[in-house]
């Protein structure tokens, strides 16, 4: 059997459907649904049988079409960056607000992409997610929490 | 039926009722076409500002909004291969290549025509045959779904291309296994939360279709800067391409669209089946038809792979109003929500409401044909400035989509562990992508893993525990047996190719 990176995430997947269905197992039910022909429990279990016997038949058969990723072409910095900058944006959109926050994460998504056109930059955050924020806050009443827009007395 | 088709159609021949069509049309069309902004949110939006109209008025300016945003939906499957909604996850399979081909325009125009005879086609089906098709869908026993769910599942082998059934297969069950987490639908026990209270309500499906589809394709294009396909990409993002179709791709969606929007209309008819089922059921029944020169298309830009599923969903939405209108049950998740808009106003759905309130049951339907010509008049000429987002250079593009997406989550929850929730889930996906892991299968069990679990329930509980309801029913035995044809059908040509 040959180890390639599928098989790899066979395995895991395997690992991952033992917990699971060890885990379904745990499943508190009530008395006296504990022997019932279905309850909680019942389907999760079957879920986690499914995934060990796919994920299984995964490791054990050969595969004939490997998937070659050459590792040295992609662009991990740039991909580790952008989910960076995502999650400090989640980290601080409640705190801060949607107008700034959103702004900030396009402005320096556009920046760590190689983009250097500032005033464009510019025009397609801040203004961009003003207008968008009118729409939906303004236009379709979907309310949108913002301490930063409060604090200096844009909204209300 | 003579005199309710003259009612309906004088209803929804006047001034404000066309008017309310065009607005929902309108409307729906930019909801649909914001990843994460689908159909239910902009129905649930239309809710309160239609309590001031009559029942009639209200639900065609919802229905506009309905079709609007699945015409929207394919916009932004096809342009950004972020559906929002989830019929149109299908439409990106072969509408997205197309895109990247640089014929977005030719692919828009596809769907826009398919759609339009799939809503059309459903439309007059459902003149002639509502009131016998409630009765079919009422016939239909728990054995029946769990088996038809089966079979929706099975079907995603049609999306896999050689070598990866077991892969997604895999898929699917990572699918069921996402949806099984949160609040057991009857006990209210909660699963797999770890004492998480943002998981008591379980995943949302927003979320997961965003980080798989949207935010993972974002990764996607960045992680693979050198990869070959990356030139198609920039390609794709300056030429937008012409919206006409030819002779040849006419004529292919000439047998297409008949086939597909019958699947879609049947489908939209079984309750909680809807545009999702009945656009991935098209799109594989296209793709086992056609000749093995065609089907080596699918996935690649094919037209009969674009125009099935559009037609089947556009077909659904209006089968989905039988169930909802003449039995109260809703066939799709937007239709629950107008279920609700609908018994706001008084209006008891039933088998009785054709005589209690005959015009808004015709109303409906007819309001449906106009619906269909307004999207086609709004969409057709508008198609190329709809494409001018493909011309968004991709330093601007990736992070709008990521734009788009986190603000869609964010939008439906206003909780940052679901932004979180949905990074990590794309960074799995992003990392699956690479190894040729199927996402659409992944998607399709989570739309379906708590309406199989709860007609597995039903099933098994008024057999006393015992799998006979599995061939006790005809119909139950016979989708079964599609499903096992389908397996061994795939295991035998699995074989052949290898000999």
């Amino acid at each position: 059997m040959n180890i390639n990176t599928t098989k790899i995430i066979s395995l895991l997947f395997f690992i991952f459907s033992a917990f699971y269905l060890y885990t379904a197992y745990q499943i508190q039910v009530f008395t006296f649904d504990e022997n019932a022909p279905f309850n909680a429990r019942t389907f999760p279990i079957y879920l986690g049988y499914a995934g060990l016997f796919f994920s299984g038949l995964k490791l054990i058969l050969p595969d004939p079409n490997t998937i070659k990723v050459d590792h040295k072409n992609l662009e991990y910095k740039k991909t580790g960056i952008l989910i960076l900058i995502a999650i400090i944006y989640g980290a601080t959109i409640l705190k801060v607000g949607y107008f700034l926050t959103t702004s900030l994460f396009l402005f320096a998504s556009y920046y760590f992409l190689g983009e250097r056109r500032w005033i464009l930059m510019f025009l397609l955050s801040f203004p961009f997610v003003a207008a968008f924020m009118y729409l939906l806050h303004g236009i379709l009443d979907i309310y949108l929490r913002d301490p930063f827009l409060q604090s200096i007395g844009v909204m209300g | 039926m003579i005199e309710g088709i003259l009612i309906g159609l004088t209803t929804a021949l006047t001034f404000q009722n066309i008017l309310m069509v065009m607005v929902g049309c309108f409307f729906g069309t930019i909801i649909g076409m914001l990843p994460g902004l689908g159909p239910m949110t902009a129905i649930a939006l239309m809710i309160p500002i239609t309590y001031g109209f009559d029942p009639a008025t209200g639900l065609i300016l919802m229905a506009g909004v309905y079709y609007g945003a699945v015409f929207g939906g394919s916009t932004s499957s096809i342009l950004l291969n972020a559906p929002g909604v989830p019929g149109t996850v299908a439409t990106s399979f072969d509408g997205y290549p197309m895109a990247q081909q640089g014929k977005a325009g030719k692919a828009l125009a596809i769907a826009a025509w398919s759609s339009f005879a799939g809503g059309t086609l459903s439309a007059i089906y459902l003149l002639f045959m509502a009131p016998s098709l409630s009765k079919v869908s009422l016939s239909f026993r728990s054995p029946d779904y769990f088996a038809l769910m089966i079979l929706g599942l099975t079907a995603i082998a049609a999306f896999s291309s050689k070598g990866q059934f077991l892969k997604a297969m895999m898929m699917v069950v990572l699918g069921l296994m996402l949806a099984s987490v949160g609040q057991d639908s009857l006990s209210d026990i909660t699963r797999f939360t770890f004492n998480n209270m943002n998981l008591t309500d379980g995943i949302s499906f927003v979320l997961v279709v965003m980080a798989t589809f949207a935010m993972s394709e974002a990764l996607t294009i960045i992680l693979k800067r050198n990869d070959p396909t990356s030139a198609a990409k920039q390609v794709s993002l300056t030429e937008l391409g012409s919206i006409k179709i030819n002779k040849e791709e006419r004529t292919k969606m000439y047998k297409t669209i008949p086939r597909s929007s019958v699947i879609g209309f049947l489908i939209g008819v079984l309750p909680g089946a809807g545009a999702t089922i009945a656009s991935f059921l098209a799109y594989g029944m296209e793709r086992n038809v056609v000749s093995d020169e065609e089907k080596e298309k699918f996935g690649k830009g094919s037209v009969n792979g674009l125009s099935a599923p559009e037609t089947a969903n556009n077909a659904a939405c209006s089968g989905s109003f039988v169930p909802m209108l003449t039995l109260g049950i809703p066939g799709s998740g937007t239709t629950a929500v107008m279920l609700g808009a609908l018994l706001g106003f008084g209006v008891q759905p039933g088998p009785r409401l054709y005589m209690t309130n005959p015009e808004i049951f015709w109303s409906i339907i007819m309001s449906m044909y106009i619906g269909m010509v307004i999207l086609l008049i709004l969409n057709l000429p508008l198609i190329p400035y709809i494409a001018r987002i493909l011309a968004v250079p991709k330093n601007y593009l990736i992070p709008l989509i990521l734009f788009f997406s986190v603000t869609g989550i964010y939008v439906m929850s206003f909780n940052n562990f679901d932004i979180y929730l949905m990074i990590g889930i794309a960074v799995v996906a992003t990392f699956l992508r690479l190894y040729d892991f199927p996402m659409p299968p992944l998607i399709l069990a989570f739309v379906l893993g708590g309406l199989m679990e709860e007609n597995l329930r039903r099933s098994l509980l008024l057999s006393n525990g015992s799998w006979e309801f599995l061939w006790d029913r005809t119909l139950t035995a016979c989708i079964l047996a599609i499903t096992i044809l389908i397996v061994i059908w795939h295991i035998y040509k699995t074989f052949t190719k290898k000999n």
